[in-house]
């Protein structure tokens, strides 16, 4: 059996050779300076990294490229050796012969078939070969480099800079991983989008105002193609982002204004922490909280005065999506309001303008770019948010103004789509990419036209 | 143009001929040909923005830095080229030391502070030879009398003046060949100043000493020979005596006059 | 009006709007206020809400029987018993007999199974492990505590009525009559709730514990940290020490900006696309979820990073490099054990954040239910945040209290970690 651990364990070897190279390395240096480092143009320390990274890496890189290819061989074999009858069988068909030979080999799952347990013990077999070939090999290659690098070890060999120019590519690698993540978010959104595409016209999805993904379990079947017209979806995220930010952009620059100009240094030294604590809560605390207690008050307040209020209203979830952004929009905009220069104020104060009157005529329209930037960042929070949806708002895709009534967003959809075992290829699935897609694209554009003027503004005043 | 005078290769220790800075686009050191002769205190003298502590930045190459800035011209170091493709920077800067505008000790023991460089350059075979060059530096440094009771405190609470002193022990604890000094007493008050102008003088014994200033009374002091820069040129450069009593080009005389400046 | 207007003289109107304005100014003082005060009662309301609910939770009702260990009902041979005949005997029925016993006068069939219904499905659990502990108590009679059913628990906890014939109670009027008896013989009492924090997730409120979810959430994070941690210093001191001052490094910057604003749901998707399906990595695992999770705290980290960094004066870099160290050596020895506490406290707050994080990890499977504790990050396991959803999401009553009890729990986590943080933050802090 090879599994995690086996790999785990050949991972230990490959690192205790290379301290043990460290160590040879720096010994090797040492007696090459016959004891004293000052003849030496590197530090024998370094000697012994270079000795290390010359054991580990290339071994490594046997290793990963091992991994990368295991499935692909693994998968060619096992194929190939299946009876021919099955083999032409159809392709999705295939698929799922194959996953079961995995289950069964990895997880002791029960053949269903002769033929898959045959199949699965060849998969084990081969497995077990492989990776003990690679693991021999690995270790051969680390011993072979260790030796090699253990006799370039003489007193005027550059040591400290190959070790550093490793490092500096390891340094420059590691940055790539965020470039990396991005190019990932977006192929994977955009390929998986495109072949929902191929199903569902890109006009019906942008335009269309039915909404209701639950496709057919069998093709045959009446009404097997859903619908997938997401502007319910767009208005329900665009109806609940607005409520939120109905609460949390007066309640946020008002407490903002207050604590940069009113607030002693004290008071704001409490209420500062306390109000950023309301955005360290977690989501799924706020859904539970809009669900348990929020939407079933409006309820019963709606039932006072004779209104009948959805128990999923999207005033629930955006009252509780307001509260939670307060702090993106109050820290912010504390922040730029702060950083209005003293002069202005002291130019309006210096005519006998009240303090509110400077706030509210010379403050805050100087600040005001900064704080469109900080609402827009806060509405693109609104916009991304899924706990609070997901747990409050209703997943009826009503296209509705009234805040009373159940809506659905986009986020929400996201989840309920994927939630749950389904086929990875059918069209309910791959809609939630498209859908995720629009999200991405919506929410970096936001963000770029609100970090931009906020930069602006903040080159202003610096 | 004025004829400068050359010293005998022989003799100097850096020599500098037509090298040039350029920070992007603009020039910011033209053509300086200079000599540094050795167990001299050299001062670099001239008006701000002069180009005299680029041209000390260029000797141990702490220009490297600056992403734009681009050197051109040859620049020895007892014959070798500072910028040939095969020196190693990180060997060069153990050779020449650096002492900056405003002490900069780290924020470690006193000890740590002079044992770094030693540390790092594999100087010390043992703790013993590691002690003993520690002490023998912080004595150099006329420091030892003050700290050796605290030399686990840490050398940011000494006085500016102190930590001056510490910084200049722990460049000689490299035993560097040249110390650099960027008007290093610009941030200490008259009796550090004095204090660290006496181990300066001391300190000659020792090292080849280049020192930008913009006290022309600190160079008088403490320089044997002086070079006057103005707008990235090398204007004049002679014994300090000379220069100071009877500077041969007009700009030079106008600068230690008082008229600009 | 307009003859008022006339006799009131400039002074006078000065005066008055003199007033208005003050009037504006205490009206607009007043606004800023109450929006503060509105706000943190938001937060009050939020944390009362949870704690009156779930406070209860940390306690659990439990029943005391004299049970009989019967061997023949048991199913056990008496003078051999074997450990696997201990193991899968009949505890249940001992537990019916003892709860019949305690109430004679019952005998219709019906009453006599909500009679039974009032311990815990689970109750036998406890027992086989205290025969399999101890054969030797095979025969005789025991005074137990068993636990009760949810809807007792309730009962006891007020949380639904305890009046007979109440519209919509679970709990038959029968039932209540036994629980006031058994309460009136000392019989019931509610006691620490161990389940809670020794077992994993399970249909029944009264059995649901959080143990799997937290070992979970420890997995995952290890994952997020050991991913994240390095990664993130290195991009870190590549940006801010290496990096030439380029278009490129301008892009990773602008780049990383972006992805700490991206919503993470966006990152579920990514998740799922890469490590399940391309990569085939196992669904519900804590190993994807930490992945995950990396990516997400990545920007934080490297933001936080860099700012600690960029704090370190240059004079200190600039003082190494005079000594001739090297670039990586100025690095080791001197930018980052200065920048560390900087840097830990930003983790710190990052990790805090992914522990909290639940909608990336509804996407890559770890909605499941699991009732095992996973004993390795390939395991399937919940989270705590997702042990919330899904634990809110039950219909139960129970489960409402057992929901805010989770919720306490991940904030006590939440509390610690911030803590921590700015405590790091106070102690380490150095002016330059």
């Amino acid at each position: 059996m090879t599994g995690p651990m086996q790999l785990l364990t050949l991972m230990v070897v490959l690192l205790l050779l290379a301290t043990f190279g460290y160590r040879l390395g720096r010994n090797r240096a040492l007696a090459a300076a016959s004891g004293n480092p000052r003849l030496l143009h590197s530090l024998p320390s370094y000697h012994g990294y270079y000795v290390a990274l010359w054991c580990g890496l290339p071994a490594l890189l046997v290793i990963v490229g091992w991994l990368m290819l295991e499935p692909a061989i693994l998968h060619g074999t096992v194929m190939t050796s299946l009876p021919a009858e099955m083999q032409s069988l159809p392709e999705e068909r295939l698929a799922l012969v194959y996953n079961e030979v995995r289950n069964v080999a990895r997880h002791g799952h029960v053949p269903s078939t002769a033929v898959v347990g045959e199949a699965a013990q060849r998969y084990v077999s081969l497995r077990t070969t492989m990776f003990f070939s690679v693991a021999v090999a690995s270790l051969a290659v680390a011993v072979a480099a260790l030796a090699f690098a253990h006799r370039r070890i003489h007193t005027n060999m550059r040591a400290r800079n190959r070790v550093e120019a490793t490092v500096k590519v390891f340094l420059m690698a590691s940055s790539m991983v965020a470039i990396l993540t991005t190019i990932g978010i977006v192929l994977s959104l955009l390929f998986e989008s495109l072949r929902f595409f191929q199903t569902v016209s890109l006009f019906d999805f942008l335009f269309g105002t039915q909404w209701s993904p639950q496709i057919a379990m069998r093709s045959d079947q009446v009404g097997s193609s859903g619908a997938f017209g997401a502007v319910p979806l767009f208005a329900g995220t665009l109806l609940i982002s607005g409520i939120a930010m109905a609460v949390a952009v007066p309640l946020g620059l008002l407490s903002a204004i207050y604590m940069s100009e009113y607030a002693a240094p004290k008071f704001r030294s409490v209420v500062k922490p306390l109000l950023e604590v309301l955005a360290g809560i977690p989501t799924v605390v706020y859904g539970f909280f809009a669900a348990l207690t929020v939407a079933p008050f409006i309820r019963d307040m709606g039932a006072h005065v004779g209104l009948s209020v959805a128990s999923e209203s999207a005033l629930a979830a955006g009252l509780v999506m307001g509260i939670m952004i307060i702090p993106f929009v109050s820290s912010l905009s504390d922040d730029v309001i702060s950083a209005v220069p003293q002069s202005l104020r002291e130019g309006a104060y210096g005519l006998g303008a009240t303090k509110s009157e400077t706030i509210r005529q010379v403050v805050i329209p100087a600040a005001l770019p900064g704080i469109v930037g900080s609402v827009l960042l806060a509405a693109s929070r609104a916009i991304g948010e899924t706990m609070i949806v997901v747990m409050a708002a209703g997943l009826a895709a009503n296209l509705t103004a009234n805040p009373l009534e159940a809506v659905t967003t986009v986020t929400t959809q996201i989840v309920t789509l994927l939630v749950g075992d389904q086929e990875f290829d059918s069209p309910k699935t791959l809609a939630a990419f498209a859908l995720g897609l629009v999200l991405f694209t919506v929410t970096l554009a936001l963000n770029v036209v609100a970090l931009h003027i906020v930069n602006k503004y903040r080159e202003k005043y610096d | 143009m004025n004829a400068i005078p050359v010293t005998q290769p022989s003799l100097s220790k850096v020599s500098a001929r037509d090298v040039n800075v350029y920070y992007g686009q603009k020039h910011a050191l033209k053509h300086v040909d200079l000599d540094i002769r050795p167990n001299d205190v050299t001062a670099l003298i001239g008006p701000s923005g002069c180009g005299k502590s680029t041209f000390l930045r260029c000797i141990n190459r702490m220009n490297d830095l600056i992403d734009n800035a681009q050197v051109t011209g040859l620049l020895t170091l007892d014959g070798d080229d500072v910028y040939d493709r095969n020196i190693d920077v990180v060997q060069l800067r153990a050779r020449v030391g650096m002492v900056f505008q405003k002490p900069n000790p780290f924020p470690k023991s006193i000890y740590d502070n002079v044992a770094y460089g030693p540390r790092i350059h594999g100087m010390a075979r043992d703790q013993a030879e590691l002690d003993e060059i520690v002490m023998g530096s912080l004595e150099k440094a006329g420091l030892l009398a003050e700290v050796k009771d605290r030399l686990e405190e840490t050398g940011t609470g000494l006085s500016g003046g102190q930590q001056q002193r510490l910084c200049i022990a722990r460049a000689i604890a490299v035993a560097p060949e040249v110390i650099l000094m960027d008007e290093p007493c610009s941030a200490l008050d008259p009796i550090a100043t004095a204090k660290v102008e006496e181990l300066i003088d001391e300190l000659r014994e020792n090292f080849t000493i280049v020192i930008v200033t913009h006290s022309m009374q600190q160079a008088a002091r403490v320089s044997q020979r002086t070079a006057f820069f103005h707008l990235g040129e090398l204007v004049e450069v002679g014994d300090t005596e000379q220069i100071f009593t009877n500077p041969q080009h007009p700009l030079t005389q106008g600068y230690i006059t008082g008229r600009f400046g | 009006m307009v003859e008022n207007a006339i006799a009131v003289t400039p002074a006078q109107a000065a005066a008055s709007r003199l007033k208005q304005r003050y009037a504006a100014e205490t009206r607009f003082k007043f606004l800023g206020i109450s929006a503060i005060v509105l706000s943190l009662s938001f937060l009050a309301l939020l944390l009362v809400t949870i704690l009156s609910n779930g406070l209860t939770a940390f306690v659990q009702t439990s029943i005391r029987v004299d049970i009989t260990l019967d061997a023949e009902t048991l199913g056990i041979d008496p003078v051999k018993p074997s450990a696997d005949a201990l193991s899968s005997a009949n505890y249940g029925q001992v537990i019916k007999n003892a709860m019949y016993k305690a109430f004679p006068a019952v005998e219709s069939r019906p009453e006599l199974r909500q009679l039974a219904a009032m311990v815990s499905s689970g109750a036998d659990v406890g027992l086989r492990k205290m025969l399999v502990a101890n054969p030797s108590l095979l025969g005789t009679t025991q005074s137990v505590w068993l636990v009760a059913d949810d809807d007792v628990d309730m009962a006891m906890k007020g949380h639904i009525t305890r009046k007979a014939g109440a519209e919509g109670s679970r709990l038959t009027d029968a039932q209540l009559g036994w629980l006031d008896e058994l309460e009136a013989r000392g019989n019931v009492a509610k006691r620490f709730n161990t389940a809670l924090f020794t077992v994993g997730d399970s249909r029944e409120p009264e059995q649901a514990g959080l143990w799997g979810a937290v070992v979970g959430s420890f997995f995952s994070l290890s994952i997020t940290l050991l991913v994240c941690f390095p990664l993130g210093v290195a991009t870190a001191v590549y940006l801010e020490e290496y990096a030439p001052k380029n278009r490129w490094t301008d892009l990773i910057e602008v780049n990383i900006n972006n992805l700490a604003a991206v919503p993470s749901v966006v990152f579920g998707l990514l998740g799922l696309a890469i490590f399940l399906n391309f990569f085939g990595f196992p669904r519900s695992a804590p190993l994807v979820g930490g992945l995950v999770l990396a990516l997400i705290s990545l920007p934080t980290i490297i933001i936080a990073a860099r700012a600690a960094m960029k704090a370190v004066p240059p004079s200190i870099r600039e003082a190494a490099l005079g000594l001739g160290a090297s670039k990586l050596q100025m690095v080791t020895d001197h930018v980052l054990p200065l920048s560390m506490p900087g840097i830990l406290t930003g983790t710190i707050l990052g990790m805090a954040h992914a522990l909290g994080e639940t909608a990336p990890l509804l996407m890559i499977g770890m909605v499941a239910f699991i009732v095992d504790i996973p004993a390795s990050p390939l395991d399937p396991a919940a989270v705590l945040p997702v042990q919330v959803y899904l634990w809110a999401d039950s219909p139960e009553r129970a489960f409402v209290e057992r929901t805010s009890a989770a919720i306490m729990v991940l904030l006590f986590f939440l509390a610690t970690m911030n803590l921590a943080a700015i405590f790091l933050r106070k102690k380490f802090e150095r002016r330059w």
